[in-house]
C-alpha cells in the first residue's frame, strides 16, 4: 500500500481548505447550540477533519462515501455546500433533505453522498451496494465507506468486508477509530489492538494511520483508490483520531475520559500541526492558510443567514415523499 | 384455430417475470442465498444447482451470468444493504430473503433504510429495489403439514405493512405473481413480494408470454355476490373461494376481495364491496395481534358501519408460534370451515 507520489500545492490547500471549512462548520453549530438555536441531534466531527479531507482528496466527484452519524465533515469534505446544510439542521426546506432529515440524515446524491446514517454499520452495507453497482454497470467508480471503531464491531460491517473481497469489488473501509463509541473506550470493545488488523481476516490488505494527518490519510487513500479501479479489490484504512467534544451535544465527556488524555490529543490537533508543518517547509504560506479560512468564514457566515432566513417546510410537507411516484409512465 | 392455453405455476410465473425484466432492462439484478446454487464450480460443470426455496431464479444464471445473478453468502444484513446502495446508484436490485422469518437479521435495511431514504433525504433519491421472500404454512388437513414449524413458516407481513415507504404485495396466483412482480421491478421504491410457499395446484393458471403488471395498490374482486364479502390475502384467498363455493351451496353468495397489495391498502374496493353486501369477514394468515385482519376490520368498521348487519369477523392464525405437529399445524391456519362458520354465524 506504498505510494511515492506527494500531494501537490494545490491538493495540499484543498485539503486544508476543507478541513478548516468543517472545523468552521462544526464550531459554528456548537455555539448555535451553546445559544439555545434548536437543531437537532448533532454529533461534532471536530478533532477528525484531517480523515474526511484525506480520504476525499483521493476520490473524483462521481465516486460515492457512505457516511456515519459524526457525518458532517464527510458531506463538507465531499463536497455539499454549508448553506443548504445548515439550513437542514434549520429545519428549512431549502436544507440538503427539505428539513426532512436533519444532521444524522444529511445527504446529496449529486455529490456522491449516500447518506449520513445513524444506524451504526448500516451504511458500509450502502456503499458495497455503489461498489456492485460500478461493477454491474462497468464504471470506475469507487465507494469510501466510513465508520467509526464502534462500527467495526457490527455484524454488517463483517458481512461487507467478506462480500467486497470474494467479488474484488471497488470499496474502501475507512474506519475513524476516535477512542470511543459514546462512552465505550475501543480498548474495552475491541478484540484487536488495532482495527485493522482484522482486514487481513478477510483477506485485503490493512493499514493504521495517522488520522491527524492529511496526508498520511491521503497517501493511504490514493493506494486503495488505485487498487480499487484497478479491479483489484478493497482495502481497509484505520485512522487514529480524536473527537474533542462529547458523543453528541451536551455529553460531559469527563465522566469517561481524563483531561489530560483530551489535551494531549488536542496538542497534536490536525490544523495546527498542518500549520506548522506549512511555516516550516511549505510549499503553502500561512498567509495562503489565512486568506482560506477567512473565506470560509465568509461561507459560513451566508450559510447561517441562508438559513435563517429560508422558509420552514409547509404542513403539506408531512405527507410527501413517503412513497416514490412513479414517473414517465414507469408502469 | 384454437391456441392451448399455457399454463404456469407460481414459481414459474415469478421466473418468467425476472426473466423477461432482466431481458428488457441490463440495470436489473438478482441477489441472494442460493439463488442459482454451486456457485464458482462451473469448472466443474456444475451450476444452478439450487434456485430460490421454490425454484423461482433457477435458470436466470445461465441468461445472465453470475454478474447479474449474484449467489451472496449468508449474509441478509449485508446483502439487503447492498440493495440499498445500489438501488441509489443506478442498479434496480431484486434480493431474495430465502424465508420471511429470516427478515430479522436484516430488518434494520428494510424498516429504516430502504423503506425511509427517500422521505428521509426530501424525495432526492430514488430506491428502486424489490425483496422478494416466501412464507406461510400449508395447513390444509393433509397428513403432513409444512412441517417446517415455528422459525420456518411464519408470514409475518404485518410487521412489513406497518412501515411507511414500505409497499408490500402478496400474490396469489401464477398470473397474478408474475404481473405483481414486474409491477415491482419497475416500480422507483421499495416493495417487498411475499411469495406463499403451499400454493400449489390453486395459484396454477394461464399466464400470458409477455411481460405485464399488475397494478400495486389495487385490490381485485375474483368472485362476484350479494350477501358477504370475504376478504382474503395470499393464500387466504384460495380459502375464501372455497368457502364461497360451501357458501354458495347453501344458498349464501359471497364476494371474495384478493387484496394483492396489503400497503398501500386500496380500501375503496374493500368498503364498496362491502356496503353491497352489509357483512365483512377478513381471512389473514398471520398472527392476529396488530394484523392486517384487525386493521382491515376497523377501516370497514369505521368506513361502513352503517352498512354493515353484522360485526366485521377478523380470521387469523392462532395467537401463538407456527407449530410442528401436522395437527397442530392444521388447526394453526385458518381454513374454508372456519370461514363457513364465521359466515353462518353473521347471518344468523
Amino acid at each position: 500500500m506504498k505510494t511515492t507520489s506527494k500531494p501537490t500545492a494545490e491538493k495540499l490547500a484543498w485539503m486544508y481548505e476543507r478541513m478548516s471549512l468543517i472545523r468552521q462548520f462544526e464550531e459554528r453549530l456548537k455555539w448555535l447550540v451553546e445559544t439555545g438555536v434548536p437543531v437537532g441531534a448533532v454529533h461534532y466531527y471536530i478533532g477528525q477533519e484531517a480523515v474526511a479531507a484525506g480520504v476525499c482528496a483521493a476520490l473524483n466527484a462521481d465516486d460515492w462515501i457512505a457516511s456515519n452519524h459524526r457525518g458532517h465533515g464527510h458531506c463538507i469534505a465531499k463536497g455539499v455546500e454549508v448553506a443548504p446544510m445548515m439550513a437542514e439542521l434549520f429545519g428549512k426546506v431549502t436544507g440538503t433533505n427539505r428539513g426532512k432529515g436533519g444532521s444524522m440524515h444529511i445527504t446529496d446524491i449529486t455529490k456522491g453522498i449516500l447518506g449520513v446514517n445513524p444506524i451504526v454499520g448500516a451504511s458500509v452495507g450502502h456503499a458495497l451496494g455503489a461498489a456492485l453497482s460500478a461493477k454491474v454497470r462497468q464504471t470506475t467508480q469507487v465507494a469510501a465507506a466510513f465508520f467509526g471503531e464502534g462500527g467495526a464491531g457490527i455484524g454488517i460491517t463483517h458481512e461487507c468486508m467478506n462480500m467486497a473481497s470474494i467479488w474484488k469489488l471497488p470499496v474502501i473501509f475507512v474506519c475513524e477509530n476516535n477512542g470511543y463509541a459514546q462512552a465505550t473506550p475501543v480498548e474495552y470493545a475491541s478484540s484487536t489492538a488495532k482495527i485493522s488488523d482484522r482486514a487481513a481476516g478477510y483477506n485485503m490488505p490493512g493499514v493504521n494511520v495517522d488520522g491527524q494527518d492529511p496526508v498520511a490519510v491521503w497517501e493511504a487513500a490514493e493506494a486503495a483508490v488505485k487498487r480499487a479501479r484497478a479491479g483489484e479489490g478493497p482495502s481497509f484504512i484505520e485512522a487514529k483520531t480524536y473527537r474533542y467534544f462529547g458523543h453528541h451535544q451536551g455529553d460531559d465527556t469527563l465522566r469517561y475520559r481524563l483531561k489530560e488524555e483530551e489535551q494531549a490529543a488536542r496538542d497534536r490537533d490536525c490544523l495546527k500541526q498542518f500549520r506548522a508543518k506549512m511555516e516550516k517547509s511549505g510549499p503553502l504560506k500561512l498567509a495562503d492558510l489565512d486568506a482560506i479560512d477567512a473565506q470560509n468564514k465568509k461561507l459560513l457566515d451566508d450559510a447561517v443567514e441562508f438559513a435563517k432566513s429560508s422558509p420552514l417546510p409547509g404542513p403539506e410537507e408531512l405527507y410527501t415523499d413517503v412513497y416514490v411516484q412513479a414517473k414517465g409512465g414507469a408502469q | 384455430m384454437s391456441t392451448p392455453i399455457r399454463e404456469l405455476s407460481f414459481g414459474q410465473a415469478i421466473n418468467e417475470a425476472l426473466r423477461l425484466e432482466m431481458r428488457r432492462d441490463p440495470t436489473v439484478i438478482v441477489m441472494g442465498e442460493d439463488i442459482a446454487g454451486a456457485a464458482g464450480r462451473e469448472h466443474l460443470g456444475l451450476s444452478d444447482a439450487w434456485g430460490g426455496p421454490m425454484r423461482a431464479t433457477r435458470g436466470l444464471i445461465k441468461e445472465f451470468g453470475a454478474a447479474r445473478v449474484i449467489d451472496t453468502p449468508i449474509a441478509e444484513m449485508g446483502f439487503t444493504g447492498m440493495a440499498v446502495g445500489a438501488a441509489m446508484t443506478g442498479l434496480r436490485p431484486v434480493v431474495e430473503i430465502m424465508f420471511v422469518d429470516l427478515i430479522g437479521v436484516c430488518y434494520d435495511q428494510i424498516i429504516n433504510q430502504a423503506a425511509k431514504m427517500h422521505y428521509m433525504m426530501g424525495g432526492k433519491v430514488e430506491l428502486p429495489m424489490v425483496i422478494r421472500t416466501a412464507y406461510g404454512t400449508r395447513g390444509d388437513k393433509r397428513s403432513y403439514g409444512g412441517g417446517a414449524a415455528a422459525q420456518h413458516s411464519q408470514t409475518l407481513y404485518s410487521v412489513l405493512a406497518h412501515i411507511p415507504g414500505l409497499k408490500v404485495v402478496v400474490p396469489s396466483t401464477a398470473y397474478n405473481a408474475k404481473g405483481l412482480t414486474i409491477a415491482a421491478i419497475r416500480d422507483n421504491g421499495p416493495v417487498v413480494v411475499m411469495e406463499h410457499k403451499f400454493l400449489g395446484t390453486s395459484a396454477k393458471g394461464h399466464v400470458p408470454e409477455e411481460a405485464y403488471t399488475v397494478p400495486i395498490g389495487k385490490c381485485e374482486i375474483v368472485r362476484k355476490g350479494k350477501d358477504v364479502t370475504l376478504v382474503g390475502i395470499g393464500r387466504m384467498t384460495h380459502v375464501c373461494l372455497e368457502a364461497a363455493t360451501t357458501l354458495a351451496a347453501g344458498g349464501i353468495e359471497a364476494e371474495v376481495v384478493d387484496v394483492l397489495t396489503i400497503n398501500p391498502l386500496d380500501e375503496e374496493t374493500i368498503i364498496e364491496s362491502v356496503k353491497r353486501t352489509h357483512r365483512c369477514v377478513v381471512v389473514d394468515e398471520d398472527t392476529p395481534v396488530c394484523s392486517m385482519a384487525r386493521d382491515i376490520a376497523a377501516r370497514v368498521g369505521e368506513a361502513a358501519f352503517d352498512f354493515l348487519d353484522a360485526p366485521v369477523k377478523a380470521i387469523s392464525s392462532a395467537d401463538t408460534p407456527v407449530p410442528f405437529a401436522a395437527v397442530l399445524e392444521a388447526n394453526y391456519t385458518p381454513n374454508a370451515d372456519k370461514v363457513v362458520a364465521a359466515v353462518k354465524e353473521q347471518i344468523g
